[in-house]
């Protein structure tokens, strides 16, 4: 099991701060795929904007291979300061 | 006397007692801060709210003021950082760092501004009096950050 965190607009428009995903073993992009078909508002959120990946904190690239039990979080490109 | 501090707090920055921590050291004969405030044109924004990663904000911190370690010779480096509700004209960001001399304290303070900027997961949202909007980066930002690479 993967736990997935939105933070910033992304959470707002997908409208759910966190929520868990069943399969591991897949690429970022594959997870943000599968995620976008949940909806129009999720497709918006992590595909047609932009839209950046942290597994374990770290930020990575879409061909990142996500493990079981990993913390991924998808959010905007930062504005903080 | 190489130290690093990260305060991420949802009331007000008070600069006076983060200054006094900055100046602790007797070698360090310099010590720059930036301070940053929710600036409001014409009282168009009324206030900002903060969102951040908790963690891996911390953890992003750190990991620039290391990175400000391995450029120059500083000692103590401090950011603070405001989250939640914010009123126009507070403070938002401070950021400090002592070193022996002026240039070393001037160059990181603001490379790690820079670096705030465009890596730290935070996120501002603003409030007028007639709608909330998420602030979207700013190609000025990462403008800033290419002169450091």
């Amino acid at each position: 099991m993967i736990k997935i965190l939105f933070f910033g607009q992304t959470r707002e428009l997908i409208g759910v701060p966190s929520c868990e995903f069943q399969q591991s073993s897949l690429t970022v992009l594959e997870l943000r795929d599968l995620l976008s078909a949940r909806g129009d508002n999720w497709y918006y959120a992590l595909t047609e904007k932009s839209c950046l990946c942290a597994v374990n904190q770290i930020l990575v690239d879409d061909t990142h291979l996500i493990d079981n039990g990993d913390e991924v979080a998808f959010f905007p490109p930062v504005t903080g300061g | 006397m190489n130290e690093n501090l990260v305060i991420i707090d949802a009331t007000p920055i008070k600069i006076n007692k983060y200054y006094d921590w900055l100046s602790q050291s007797p070698i360090d004969g310099a010590i720059v801060t930036f301070t940053g405030k929710v600036r409001s044109e014409q009282e168009k924004v009324q206030s900002l709210y903060l969102e951040h990663y908790h963690g891996m904000t911390e953890t992003v911190m750190v990991k620039i003021m290391d990175e400000a370690r391995q450029r120059w010779q500083i000692n103590r480096a401090i950011i603070v950082h405001r989250i939640g509700h914010i009123l126009a004209n507070e403070l938002i960001v401070f950021v400090g760092v002592s070193s022996l001399h002026r240039l070393e304290a001037f160059m990181s303070t603001q490379f790690i501004m820079d670096k705030l900027k465009n890596d730290v997961p935070l996120w501002k949202k603003e409030k007028t009096l007639y709608e909330e909007s998420w602030v979207e980066a700013k190609k000025s930002d990462r403008d800033s950050l290419k002169k450091w690479y």
